[in-house]
């Protein structure tokens, strides 16, 4: 496993490189499939499509320390689309924030790590969510407190875009650009699948980019695959003066294997074992 | 007891309402293959609109083209459509006492694995709060079939809440759903038990545990929590004399409330209310939860056991 010391987290934009990232996505990946497998539920699709920006954050960009989870000077990441915790509870247990065998207590019912991410059992949650179209809000007031104590940490934010079909994402947005929060980024992941279907068959929330530019947002479109791409818009969005900044990230749902690729039933369901184990060999497991 | 599907039920009769009545529209929010309303979007596309992961939205769409002359059933997650989308089905749906017929699956604890954000314990109370809003629980597939009929043809708003797991059956084909009407499953003489939901089969379960310890229970059946059948729980009471109510809710504002609020007003007795303590759920499969919060036959034994000492 790689690992680093809490200390590498505690200052932004670290020196590691594409090869070593893409590394650990793929040990991501992995765990995403073997924790929904194993209780046989869970939201797999969503969580692949958003690994590799989740992984960009935590072991690339944000001022985080996983031996103190609550460290005043940290950047902030709320998961507004909570139903793929699993890629980030693997990301926390991987930087230390708790103990890799947690992830085993995944959605049982003597377990601590919950369906939808819930701030006061697990360790590296800001905030409480699940229900989708909230987590934005709370990012924006998370933005707005940093501000108040003149502090410089950041807040990141991913939603979905299935979420951005609820009006309360709008109501953050225009919230966000009124206060002129340049603390704060968000980042759609753009998959453009949600349960029912496609989200441009489903309800379109397309022109997107308009939309937000209209919102008074900076937009960065990028492939949300892409590590150098996904560095890049990071590191774009620091240097934004009075403006929140999107990064709308185009994705693949199911991301990492071939036959989940692109596919809405892989959202809400598990892979059974036959397929688990094609899948874990496909992202190079040895089995 | 069979186990039995309560939202293949409500799909299945959404279809056959459909095929006899083209004024019956259905509206979902990116959830129709959980809700099965996807059955009905199959058999009439034109009829059947996706709104998105937009609740609120829904329910005003809803009620516009309910002031159009449609009937439109709305379905979702229970805590979205009785939460998230709660003062749009006050403000536009109950005020104006429209026809909209609310009907939501992912009820309760069972809801499972996906956690304390998407279990439903506040939903019956978050409907029973508004005024002209009626509320229905249902246990089993037969009833529910008969519950979403009734309603279609009920002038009014209606909250019709179901379930993700499967439920025991309880009723044959012969039984006939009364809107606003108790059923006496069995006849008792020492404590009446009221319940709606999957807690009536664990009442009947109860029942037979407890007539072997030599104390005899009155089933109730009480699906429509609202309007409460107020003169069978009084009549009910006059002869046992105490009342457990059992409900797969929190203890504010569901069933129980409705119960025992009925009976302080009309015919004080002892009650004790089996529910959900006014605190969030957790992960975990269905059934496990329901027995980890004793929502079972051990539950309901216990509140009887209680309610007997108080009687005395
Ligand atoms: C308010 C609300 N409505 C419905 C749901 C059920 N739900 C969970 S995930 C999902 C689809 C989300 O689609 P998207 O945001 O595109 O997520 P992704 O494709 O990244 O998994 C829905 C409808 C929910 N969690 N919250
Ligand atoms: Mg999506």
């Amino acid at each position: 496993m790689i690992r680093f010391e809490p200390s590498f987290f505690t200052e932004r934009n670290r020196d590691i490189d594409e090869a070593t990232l893409s590394v650990i996505a793929r040990e991501v990946r992995k765990d995403i499939l073997k924790m929904t497998s194993a209780v046989n539920s869970g939201h797999p699709g969503g969580a692949m499509s958003a690994t590799d920006i989740i992984v960009t954050l935590y072991y690339y960009k944000m001022r985080h320390n996983p031996e103190d989870p609550k460290w005043e000077k940290r950047d902030r990441f709320v998961l507004s689309k909570g139903h793929v915790c699993p890629a980030l509870y693997s990301v926390l247990a991987r930087t230390g924030y708790f103990p890799f065998e947690k992830l085993n207590e995944f959605r049982r019912i003597d377990g601590d790590l919950q369906g939808h991410p819930d701030m006061r059992k697990t360790p590296g949650i800001e905030i409480s969510t699940g229900s989708l179209g909230h987590g934005i809000g709370a990012a924006v007031g998370m933005a707005l407190a940093l501000k108040l104590d003149k502090s410089d940490s950041r807040v990141y934010c991913m939603i979905g875009d299935g979420e951005a079909q609820e009006g309360s994402v709008w109501e953050a947005t225009m919230a966000a650009s009124h206060y002129n929060l340049d603390n704060l980024c968000v980042i759609l992941d753009n998959n453009n699948l949600q349960i029912d279907g496609p989200v441009d068959e489903i309800m379109s929330i397309y022109p997107m980019m308009e939309k937000w530019r209209a919102f008074g947002w900076h937009v960065i479109e990028i492939n949300g695959h892409d590590f150098g791409e996904i560095k890049a818009a990071l590191d774009e969005a620091d240097t934004v003066k009075y403006k929140p900044t999107m990064i709308v990230a185009k994705t693949v749902k199911g991301k990492g294997v071939s036959f989940m690729e692109n596919r809405a039933e892989w959202h809400g369901k598990a892979l059974p074992p036959d397929l688990l184990r094609e899948a874990l060999k496909e992202l190079g497991e040895i089995v | 007891m069979e186990k039995v599907s309560l939202r293949d039920a409500y799909g299945d009769t959404l279809v056959k309402l459909g095929e006899q009545d083209e004024r019956i529209v259905v509206f979902d929010a990116d959830l129709s293959g959980s809700t099965k309303t996807s059955k009905f979007a199959k058999a009439f596309p034109d009829r059947f609109f996706n709104m998105g992961i937009a609740e609120t939205n829904m329910m005003n769409v809803a009620a516009g083209m309910a002031a159009t002359g449609k009937i439109p059933f709305v379905s979702t997650f229970a805590i979205f459509g009785t939460g998230r989308a709660w003062e749009a089905v006050r403000q536009t749906i109950c005020y104006p006492n429209l026809s909209v017929k609310i009907v939501c699956t992912h009820g309760g604890i069972t809801v499972g694995e996906d956690g304390a954000s998407h279990q439903a314990l506040e939903d019956v109370a978050n409907m029973r709060n508004i005024p002209n809003m009626r509320i229905i629980v249902p246990a089993d597939d037969v009833e529910t079939e008969q519950v979403i009929k009734a309603i279609a043809y009920t002038e009014g708003p209606f909250y019709v809440r179901l379930s993700r797991e499967k439920f025991p059956r309880i009723f044959d084909k012969s039984y006939k759903f009364k809107l606003g009407k108790g059923i006496v499953l069995r006849e008792g003489e020492d404590v009446t038990v009221v319940a709606n939901g999957v807690m009536t089969s664990f009442a009947l379960l109860a029942a037979d545990i407890l007539e072997r310890e030599g104390i005899s229970i009155e089933v109730i059946h009480m699906p429509t929590v609202k309007p409460i059948d107020v003169e069978l729980l009084v009549e009910s009471a006059s002869k046992t004399g105490a009342v457990v109510t059992a409900e797969e809710h929190s203890i504010v504002g569901g069933l129980g409330s409705a119960v025992a609020e009925a009976l302080v007003e009309n015919y004080p007795v002892p009650v004790e209310r089996l529910g959900i303590p006014d605190v969030f759920g957790r992960s975990g499969k269905g059934w496990e939860l329901l027995h980890y919060f004793k929502l079972d036959e051990k539950g309901i034994i216990e509140k009887v056991k209680k309610v007997l000492e108080r009687k005395r």
